[in-house]
């Protein structure tokens, strides 16, 4: 029976196709649309995944971690009387302007890391020497600084080469990969000193303070201790994450914006899909009433149409993962567009797709439950 | 009379209601014999389908008995004359029906389908009934590609493919030209004399005829005359006329 009610579908090439490019659509919208969420999202809190701490201390007010409200330098001293600290050492994070050889100029984001440890450090160097970074008036750029400085230079800004921050002068000394932040500024990373000299002047500069626990404590038990004894703020590396993205859904239009095109993908899958499903429904009523006088039960019937539905929601699920999948590793990248496909995304719109065939199966079920067979000697 | 066969008696069936309420049955009876091909005729709209369909149970009666094959329908549910169709009848429908995705072989295996058997055994089963139709070079073909008289005989084919002992048809040859009315209403009969079937036969096409062997006359939703030989037949209904 299934396998009849298969070659009933297929056959009808144009509501095929229609109805699996109905559910394909609708999977792409809503699977991009979610996938676009949470790249964007992995943006807001890039400084973490580059500066890699088990424990963020910041002043008491900050929720997430591209806002910083600057400490004393006699924090630093505080958080290390606290017991239980491997290590504990600043960190400078700020925004500045990069000038550019032909006097434009480009906003970075500044990190001065910790002296004496370089703590936070980037880890993948394509080019030239961390360690370089003791010498003086150094910087270490990474890729997007390359193309970013590299405007109105006659070959790429490379190992060697001098910019100005905030008027003074830079050399580059190695070239890093680092995760792209959600503003869009290049990192380049310095010294934690050097970094001071090169920031506008401010009173306060230690924006975070980076700490390790010793062997056998826990991140989170170091942290809620640290948070006691000093009344800073204090995050393992999972919390400061979930708070910032949580700041960004709570602060910024992002969720709307994209939850909005996934309900209009739902939408006109559901639209799509339900309306031609229907339609394939009626033209094959006649079909339907003579299975029904032949002897087939509702429960067979019922089952040839939710197969019907349920094979067409299949491949246009996969249809439509696969493009996004195309897209997002293709298109996307290229385009520098965030994008993060997690196993979630495909579940939930797995469920969502499920709930599109299943109504357009329960009415299609409804239609033929209603049906009078004796309509087939009409 | 014999239990098996079609026994109706005082069936009657209206639709609608209020002023819109049309009476089509009233206190209907109507006999059919196996072995027989009984012609059920009368004017348009005097309840020919009907009678059909209820005798079929996909419509329900209003009252009256309704014994088909020694098995009351009146007092059946649902899926349990379902089943009863599945196994007993087999329908041939003016306007053929196939599946128009389904070759020949795969429509007229459908009845076996429903029945429950694999669909290797139900279209070899099915390729052995569409040659007894003759049309074992059409077995591939999708129902668009063959003409009228073709499709019709597949239908015919899938009425027999589950050797139904009753097979219903409702004005089999009335979109047909007079070779193909002729050669359906040929195997029609075949199917009643060698295979033992009851073939009740809904027509309007006098050039059909003479193929019965009983005949049942209706008006206003009654049946006022039954023939009963062929003589009978020839003499109310004779040929060319
Ligand atoms: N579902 C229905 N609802 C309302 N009226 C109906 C319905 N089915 C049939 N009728 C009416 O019942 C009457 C008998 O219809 P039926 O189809 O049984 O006639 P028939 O003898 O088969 O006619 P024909 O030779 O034209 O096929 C007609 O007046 C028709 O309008
Ligand atoms: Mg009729």
């Amino acid at each position: 029976m299934i396998r009849i009610g298969l070659k009933m579908l297929f056959g009808d090439r144009g509501k095929y196709v229609m109805l699996i490019s109905g559910i394909t659509f609708s999977t792409l919208l809503m699977a991009q649309g979610m996938a676009l969420f949470c790249g964007l999202m992995t943006w807001t809190y890039s400084s973490l995944r580059n500066m890699r701490a088990p424990i963020w201390v910041t002043d008491p007010k900050v929720e997430q971690c591209n806002d910083s409200k600057p400490m004393r330098d006699t924090d630093i001293t505080r958080v290390r009387s606290v017991d239980g600290i491997a290590w504990a050492v600043p960190l400078y994070q700020g925004i500045s302007m990069a000038k550019l050889a032909d006097g434009s100029a480009k906003m970075i984001t500044l990190i001065g890391l910790d002296n004496d440890t370089l703590i936070g450090a980037p880890t993948k160097i394509i080019a030239g020497r961390l360690e370089d970074l003791r010498m003086p008036n150094t910087v270490v750029l990474d890729d997007l600084g390359v193309e970013r400085l590299s405007e109105g230079r006659e070959r790429p800004i490379g190992i060697g080469d001098i910019f100005e921050i905030n008027d003074r002068e830079a050399r580059v000394v190695a070239i890093c990969k680092s995760y792209r932040s959600f503003t869009g500024g290049p990192f380049v990373f310095t010294t934690y000193d050097r970094a001071i000299l090169y920031a506008p002047n401010q009173r306060k500069m230690l924006s975070f303070i980076l700490v390790a626990p010793q062997p056998g404590l826990s991140d989170e038990a170091l942290a809620r201790r640290i948070a006691e004894r000093t009344g800073l703020g204090a995050f393992t590396h999972d919390e400061f994450k979930w708070s910032t993205v949580m700041w960004y859904v709570r602060n910024t239009g992002i969720p709307i914006n994209i939850g909005t095109i996934v309900i209009i993908g739902f939408i006109i899958g559901a639209a799509i899909s339900g309306q031609t499903f229907y339609s394939f429904i009626l033209e094959n009523t006649r079909h339907f009433a003579a299975l029904r006088a032949m002897g087939a039960s509702s429960g067979e019937l019922s089952a040839m149409i939710l197969s019907q539905a349920l094979i067409v929601g299949v491949i246009g699920y996969g249809t439509g993962l696969g493009l996004v999948s195309f897209l997002g590793n293709n298109l996307l990248r290229l385009g520098k567009v965030p994008f993060l496909m997690l196993w979630q995304i495909t579940a939930i719109v797995g469920a969502a797709v499920m709930i599109i065939v299943a109504i357009s199966a329960v009415i299609g079920i409804v239609r033929i439950a209603r049906l009078e067979p004796a309509i087939v000697f009409r | 009379m014999s239990t098996l066969g079609i026994n109706v008696q005082s069936v009657d069936k209206s639709f609608g209601r209020g002023d819109a309420r049309t009476v089509v049955l009233k206190k209907t009876g109507f006999v059919a014999e196996t072995g027989h091909l009984t012609m059920l005729i009368g004017p348009s709209g005097c309840g020919k389908t009907t009678l059909l369909s209820i005798i079929a149970g996909t419509l329900h009666a209003d009252g009256g008995i309704i014994e088909v094959l020694g098995q009351r329908l009146d007092q059946m549910r649902g899926n349990a004359i379902a089943k009863f169709r599945a196994r007993n009848l087999g329908f041939i429908f003016q306007q053929f029906n196939l599946i128009p995705t389904l070759s020949a072989t795969e429509n007229v295996s459908v009845p076996l389908v429903i029945q429950g058997l694999s669909s290797t055994r139900a279209e070899r089963k099915a390729r052995e009934v569409l040659e007894w139709v003759g049309l074992s070079d059409h077995a591939d073909f999708l129902p668009a590609k063959m003409s009228g008289g073709q499709q019709q005989r597949v239908a015919i084919a899938r009425a027999l493919v589950h050797e139904p002992p009753i097979i219903l048809c409702d004005e089999p040859t009335s979109s047909l030209d007079s070779e193909n009315g002729r050669h359906v209403m040929d195997l029609l009969r075949q199917a009643a004399t060698q295979r033992e079937c009851l073939v009740l036969v809904v027509s309007h096409d006098n050039r059909t005829y003479r193929f019965a062997d009983h005949m049942a006359e209706m008006e206003d939703g009654q049946i006022f005359r039954t023939l009963k030989t062929k003589d009978e037949i020839r003499t109310h209904h004779p040929p060319g006329v």
